[in-house]
C-alpha cells in the first residue's frame, strides 16, 4: 500500500523526481521547438504535428501546436496534484509541514482557476491525437525509389504505434472525459442512451483508474518519438525495418 | 515475554510531550490494545477515543509515527524494531493526550443540505444498481476525519473549506437517483471546493479505501466547472433558460 | 463542593444514547412538535449500531413472496422460546417493513435487487430470505440516515456527555444529571420525558462483541429511578466471534458470513450442524449454534485457539468481497486471514442483552412515568433468545414509537418538574468519590475481575454453583467498588469515567446472576447445565427484577402474556412448538 512504500522512501523522493522529470522534458520540449523542424521521411514528430505553416520564418510552428497539449496536460487532474506538490509544496507529502503559510486560495483565482477549462484542453487535445494517429498510420507506409507508397514496418512506425496508444489511453482516461460521458448524470436508466453511457463510463472509470501511469507513459512516449527521429536525422542511427 | 515501548503524547491545550510507556507485546496487537493496555495498568487518565475495535466506528484516530492511521488497525509488529509515536491528530484543536476536537467536522455536516426525494415520492423507490453501485463506496465513509486532518487546506491554511469527507458526503447526495436539489453553488462558494488542488492524501489515508479524490471531489469539480466556469453551457443557458442539466 | 455551578438544558423530552433507536426516537418526538435534546457518550455516529453488520429484518416479501408479517412474528416468537412479549414482537412484525422504506425516503441504499428493489439475504431462523443489507455495513448505513436526518430535524446534539442520575418529581421523571466527557464539568437536563436508549452491557463479559459504552448504565439508571426489568438472565452469545489473535477476540464475525453461504467445520473437517440441527444447519437459531461451537470445543474436535472454523471460501473471491468487504478487510488486518483462501476461526461472543427496562408495547412507556424506553435497553420483545436481524428493526419500531409515545406524554403534562437539589447533591458526591485521598481501587481492575468473574459463572454454560460463585465475587466487588482512587484531573479522564461506570456494571451484573440463578430450567440463551430442559411452568414465566424502597435488589415471577387466539393459531399447525431438546 501507498503508507508502506512511502515508508521505505524519504518524503523528498517523490516530489524531486517530479521536479527533475517535468523540467527536464519542458527544456527538451522547448529546445526541439526551436529546431523548427522535426520530420524524416514518412516520420513527422509529435512536436510539429499536425503540419501548420508558421507566418514567420523564426517562428517555429511548433509553438502553434504546443500548447494544445501541453495545456491538456497543464489542466489534468493529475499533473495538477503533481505539480502542486513538487512545485509549490502546497503540500510537499502528506502530513508535512508547508512552507507558505496563510496565502491560499487553491484553484479559486488566477491563474488556477483556468484549470477548470480542462474539458476544453480535452476537446482539443483529441483533435491533434487524430492528427497523430494519421501520422502513425503514415509512419507505416515507405516510399520507394520511384515515390509509391508501399505498406510495411520499421522500429520506428512501432514507436509511432505505441506511442500514439498511450496517448490515446492517456486522453481517454481523463477526468473531464469520465464526466462527460457519465459522471454528470444522477440515473442511467432514466435517461435516454442511459445503458451505452453506464457501459461508456464504466470503461472511461476502468481507465480513469491508471490515469496517471498513462500520463508518464505517454509523456515519455512522445519525447522518445522526436529523440527517435533526430538521431535518424543526425544519421546518428539507422531505422530497423522489418518488412 | 516481548516488550513494546510506546511513546505516548500527553498533555493538553496548554502544552505537553511524548512519554515513553511499555507493554508486554502479545500476538497481532494493534497500536490501540497497547494503548488501552497502558491506560488500564499505567495511566488511567489517559483520553483516548475508541469504540468498536474493529475498524468500523472510526474513533481512533490518531498519528502513529506522523502518520494519520486507525490505532486500531495499526498492528504494533509494523514496527518491529523501531519506536512507536503516537500523538493526537494535529489538524484539530488538541483537548487532552490523544483526544481533539473536531466539532469543526459537525458543524459542516450540519450545513449540507439534506436528501431530498421529490416532493409526494414515497418508497419503496425502485432504483437500479446501475443508478446506485458508485454511491455504496461513499456510504462506506466511517467519519474517521483522517482525511480531515490530513488535508492540508484545513491542517496548514485553516481555510473554512468543508474537507474531503463532507465533499463526499455531497457526492453521495448529489448523484442519488432520487436526490432533486443542486448543491453545485452551495459547493463553491460554502463548501469552497475550488480550495481543494486534489492533492489526494485524504485518498492515501482513508482506512476504508474511498477513491476520495477520483470518484468524489473530481466530479463534483467538474459539476461545478459546468454551472459556473464553461463558458458554452453558460451561452446555451442564457440562450434557453435554465432549465436543463445535470444536477 | 456543592457550590460549583452546573451547565443546564432544557427540552420538552431528552434522549439518552443515539444509537438506532435514540436517533428514531429524536426524530419522531421532534416531528411532532417536542423541543428535543440528544445526548451521547461518543461522538454521533459511533454508537454500538454502527457494528451491526447482517442487516434488518422486515417482511417485504421482495425475493421470497409468501413471506409476511405473520411468518416473521412467528419466527421471532419461536427464537425467543415464547417468552416474548407478544405483542411487541406482533408490533415489530407488522412495522417493521415501513420502518425500512422510511429509511430509503430519508436517503439510506440497501443492496438491489435485479428489479430495482430492496435485497434480502438469508439469516439463522428466519423462515424466509429476510434481511435488508448493504454488504456486511447495515449499521453504518442506518445510522449516517438516521444522524442525517437527526441534524436535519433540528434536535439538538450533546456529544461526548454521560448521565448518570435520573431525576424525580415525586413519581415523575424530571431529568437527568450527569457530566460533560470533556471537560469533566457537571451538567444538568431538566426534561418532561426521557427515553433511554442506551443500549446494553456486554462489557460485563470478557469476550464481547460490545464497544467500552455497553456499560448497562441506562438500565441502571431506570432501575435505580424505580423501573422494573425483565428477563435479564438473557445475555445472547453470538456464535461467531473473532478467536485469534488475543487482541481481537470477541470481535464480531457476521451471521452474514453464514446466510451467504458460510459453513461451520471442526477440527476434524465435520459439517456439526448436521448433529444440532440438520433442518436449518448452519443457519439455526444463535443459542444452538453457539452452543454447539462450545460443545464441539468441550469435547476436544475445537479449532487451533479453541473455536470452530467458518469456511465461505466455495463462493469465490469476488462474491465475498462483494457482500463481506468489511470480514474480508478485518480478517486480513487484524489475523493475517485471507477469507477469500482460508478458514475463519471464530467461537462464541458475549453480543447482546435481549433482557431490559420492561415497557408498555405501544408506548415504550416504562413503569415510571415520563421514562420511555427502546432498543436494546427495553426488554421483552426479543424473549429468551434474540434472531439475528431482529435488533436493527427493533430499534426503528420501538424507537419510533418511544419517541411519539414520550411525545403524547409531554403533551398531556400540565403542571410545571421541579428539580430536586438532593437528588443532585447524592449523585455528585458518589461521582467525586474516586477524588478521595482514602480510596486505593483501581477501577480497571475491579473491571477486569468482574468480566473474568461474569465470563466464568454467568457465561454460556451456567450452574448454580458457577452463578453463585459469580454473585459472591460481584458483591466483593461491589465493596471494593465504593474504594476506587483515580489519577488526574476531571478533564477528559477515562479513568474517572469508569469508576462510576464499574458501578453501573456491578450492579446489571448482580441482576444477571440473580434471574439466571431463579430460572431453573434451559431455555434460549440461558443454558443451565444442571436443568438442562426447558420447563413448562418456566415457559410462562418472566422473571422481573426491581429495587425495593430499602434500595435492596428483589427478583419476582410474572407471567407472560398470552397471545390472543387469532396470534395463537398461527402456531397450532406445528410441531415445533413443543420443545426439542
Amino acid at each position: 500500500m501507498s503508507v508502506a512504500s512511502s515508508n521505505e522512501r524519504p518524503w523528498w523522493f517523490e516530489p524531486l523526481s517530479i521536479v527533475v522529470v517535468l523540467s527536464g522534458f519542458s527544456i527538451y520540449a522547448i529546445w526541439a521547438a526551436l529546431q523548427g523542424q522535426g520530420a524524416y521521411h514518412n516520420y513527422l514528430s509529435p512536436f510539429f504535428s499536425p503540419k501548420l505553416a508558421s507566418p514567420f520564418s523564426w517562428f517555429s510552428p511548433a509553438f502553434l501546436i504546443l500548447w494544445v497539449p501541453l495545456g491538456f496536460r497543464a489542466t489534468c487532474y493529475y499533473y495538477r496534484k503533481a505539480y502542486y506538490r513538487s512545485f509549490f509544496w502546497d503540500p510537499p507529502a502528506c502530513a508535512r509541514p508547508e512552507l507558505r503559510g496563510e496565502k491560499y486560495s487553491g484553484e479559486t483565482k488566477f491563474p488556477f482557476i483556468i484549470n477548470n477549462l480542462h474539458r476544453y484542453f480535452f476537446l482539443l487535445a483529441t483533435i491533434v491525437l487524430a492528427f497523430l494517429w494519421y501520422d502513425a498510420i503514415l509512419a507505416f507506409f515507405f516510399k520507394d525509389g520511384s515515390g509509391n507508397a508501399h505498406f510495411g514496418a520499421a522500429l520506428g512506425s512501432l514507436i509511432f504505434l505505441i506511442n500514439v496508444v498511450l496517448l490515446s489511453l492517456y486522453s481517454f482516461s481523463c477526468h473531464s472525459l469520465r464526466h462527460i460521458i457519465g459522471g454528470k448524470m444522477d440515473c442511467f436508466t432514466c435517461s435516454l442512451a442511459g445503458g451505452a453511457r453506464h457501459k461508456t463510463w464504466g470503461w472511461v472509470s476502468i481507465l480513469n483508474e491508471r490515469h496517471p501511469l498513462w500520463a508518464w507513459l505517454s509523456l515519455f512516449s512522445v519525447l522518445s518519438v522526436d529523440i527517435y527521429i533526430r538521431l535518424l536525422q543526425a544519421g546518428l542511427i539507422q531505422d530497423v525495418r522489418f518488412f | 515475554m516481548a516488550e513494546i515501548a510506546l511513546k505516548i503524547f500527553r498533555g493538553d491545550a496548554s502544552g505537553g510531550a511524548e512519554k515513553e510507556y511499555r507493554v508486554e507485546a502479545t500476538p497481532g496487537m494493534v497500536v490501540l490494545d497497547a494503548v488501552l493496555r497502558v491506560q488500564a495498568t499505567q495511566a488511567s487518565d489517559l483520553a483516548v477515543r475508541w469504540n468498536c475495535k474493529a475498524a468500523h466506528c472510526g474513533s481512533c484516530s490518531a498519528e502513529v509515527n506522523g502518520k494519520p492511521r486507525l490505532m486500531c488497525k495499526t498492528r504494533t509488529d509494523e514496527f518491529q524494531g523501531k519506536e512507536i509515536h503516537v500523538g493526537p491528530m494535529r489538524a484539530f484543536k488538541l483537548i487532552k493526550d490523544l483526544v481533539t476536537d473536531v466539532s469543526f467536522n459537525y458543524k459542516t455536516a450540519r450545513m449540507i443540505p439534506a436528501f431530498t426525494p421529490p416532493a409526494g415520492e414515497k418508497a419503496p423507490f425502485t432504483m437500479y444498481e446501475k443508478d446506485v453501485e458508485r454511491l455504496y463506496e461513499y456510504h462506506k465513509c466511517i467519519e474517521c476525519f483522517l482525511c480531515q486532518n490530513v488535508c492540508h487546506v484545513i491542517r496548514d491554511h485553516k481555510a473554512p473549506f468543508f474537507g474531503p469527507r463532507q465533499l463526499v458526503r455531497i457526492a453521495s447526495l448529489e448523484m442519488h437517483p432520487k436526490d432533486t436539489l443542486d448543491r453545485a453553488q452551495f459547493l463553491k462558494d460554502t463548501a469552497l471546493i475550488g480550495y481543494c488542488n486534489i492533492t489526494k492524501c485524504c485518498t492515501e489515508v482513508c482506512p476504508e479505501h474511498i477513491h476520495i479524490t477520483d470518484n468524489a471531489i473530481i466530479p463534483l469539480k467538474e459539476r461545478v466547472v459546468d454551472e459556473f466556469y464553461d463558458p458554452v453551457q453558460w451561452i446555451w443557458r442564457k440562450i434557453m433558460g435554465r432549465n436543463s442539466n445535470g444536477g | 463542593m456543592s457550590v460549583e455551578k452546573y451547565e443546564v438544558h432544557e427540552h420538552d423530552v431528552i434522549i439518552i444514547g443515539a444509537g438506532g433507536a435514540g436517533l428514531r426516537a429524536a426524530i419522531e418526538a421532534s416531528a411532532l412538535g417536542c423541543s428535543v435534546g440528544l445526548i451521547c457518550k461518543s461522538l454521533l455516529g459511533k454508537a454500538h449500531t454502527v457494528m451491526a453488520e447482517g442487516g434488518v429484518a422486515a417482511a417485504l416479501a421482495n425475493v421470497d413472496p409468501q413471506d409476511g408479517w405473520q411468518v416473521h412474528f412467528g419466527d421471532t416468537m419461536r427464537g425467543g422460546q415464547f417468552i416474548n412479549n407478544y405483542r411487541m414482537a406482533e408490533l415489530h412484525a407488522k412495522e417493521s417493513p415501513a420502518r425500512v422504506y422510511e429509511l430509503e425516503e430519508w436517503g439510506a441504499l440497501f443492496d438491489r435487487t435485479p428489479d430495482g428493489k430492496i435485497m434480502q439475504r438469508p439469516f439463522g431462523a428466519h423462515t424466509y430470505r429476510r434481511l435488508c443489507h448493504v454488504g456486511d455495513r447495515t449499521g453504518l448505513e442506518m445510522i449516517r440516515t438516521l444522524q442525517d436526518k437527526t441534524v436535519a430535524s433540528g434536535v439538538e446534539v450533546y456529544m461526548e456527555t454521560t448521565l448518570t442520575r435520573l431525576l424525580k418529581d415525586g413519581n415523575r421523571i424530571a431529568g437527568a444529571f450527569g457530566y460533560v466527557r470533556e471537560t469533566g464539568r457537571f451538567v444538568l437536563f431538566k426534561a418532561k420525558a426521557v427515553v433511554l436508549a442506551t443500549g446494553g452491557w456486554g462489557k460485563v463479559f470478557k469476550v464481547s462483541s460490545n464497544s467500552w459504552e455497553c456499560t448497562g448504565d441506562g438500565v441502571m439508571m431506570a432501575y435505580d429511578a424505580g423501573a422494573e426489568l425483565i428477563d435479564m438472565e438473557m445475555v445472547q452469545f453470538h456464535p461467531t466471534g473473532m478467536v485469534w489473535p488475543p487482541g481481537v477476540r470477541g470481535i464480531l464475525v457476521t451471521e452474514g458470513v453464514r446466510g451467504e453461504g458460510g459453513i461451520l467445520k471442526n477440527n476434524k473437517g465435520e459439517r456439526f450442524m448436521e448433529r444440532y440441527d440438520p433442518k436449518k444447519l448452519d443457519l439455526s437459531s444463535r443459542d444452538v449454534v453457539a452452543r454447539a461451537i462450545y460443545t464441539e470445543v468441550q469435547e476436544g474436535r475445537g479449532s487451533e485457539h479453541g473455536g470452530a472454523y467458518l469456511d465461505i471460501t466455495h463462493r469465490g473471491p469476488e462474491y465475498i468481497k462483494k457482500k463481506l468487504p468489511s470480514m474480508h478487510e478485518q480478517f486480513l488486518k487484524l489475523a493475517d486471514v485471507d477469507i477469500t483462501k482460508q478458514p475463519m476461526e471464530v467461537a462464541p461472543t458475549i453480543h447482546y442483552a435481549m433482557g431490559g427496562v420492561r415497557v408498555e408495547p405501544e408506548t415504550s412507556a416504562s413503569t415510571v412515568s415520563g421514562l420511555f424506553a427502546a432498543g436494546e435497553v427495553a426488554g421483552g420483545l426479543h424473549g429468551a433468545n434474540r434472531l439475528g436481524g431482529n435488533s436493527l428493526s427493533d430499534l426503528l419500531v420501538f424507537g419510533r414509537r418511544a419517541g411519539e409515545g414520550a411525545a403524547k406524554y409531554v403533551k398531556s403534562l400540565n403542571n410545571p418538574l421541579k428539580i430536586d437539589e438532593a437528588q443532585i447533591e447524592s449523585e455528585k458526591k458518589l461521582l467525586l468519590r474516586p477524588f478521595n485521598e482514602s480510596g486505593t481501587e483501581n477501577p480497571y481492575q475491579i473491571h477486569e475481575e468482574l468480566q473474568n468473574a461474569m465470563q466464568e459463572g454467568a457465561g454460556l454454560a451456567r450452574t448454580t454453583e458457577s452463578l453463585e460463585k459469580a454473585l459472591k465475587k460481584i458483591l466483593e466487588l461491589q465493596q471494593r467498588a465504593q474504594q476506587t482512587r483515580v489519577p488526574g484531573s476531571r478533564l477528559y479522564n477515562p479513568g474517572w469515567h469508569t469508576a462510576r461506570d464499574i458501578v453501573f456494571m456491578l450492579t446489571v451484573s448482580e441482576a444477571i446472576v440473580r434471574c439466571a440463578i431463579e430460572r431453573k430450567e434451559s431455555r434460549g440463551a440461558h443454558w443451565r447445565k444442571d436443568f438442562l430442559s426447558k420447563d413448562e411452568t418456566w415457559g410462562k414465566q418472566n422473571l422481573v427484577t426491581y429495587k425495593d424502597t430499602s434500595g435492596a435488589m428483589k427478583i419476582k415471577m410474572m407471567p407472560t402474556p398470552q397471545m390472543p387466539a387469532e396470534l395463537a393459531q398461527l402456531f397450532q399447525q406445528e410441531p415445533v412448538v413443543t420443545a426439542k431438546k
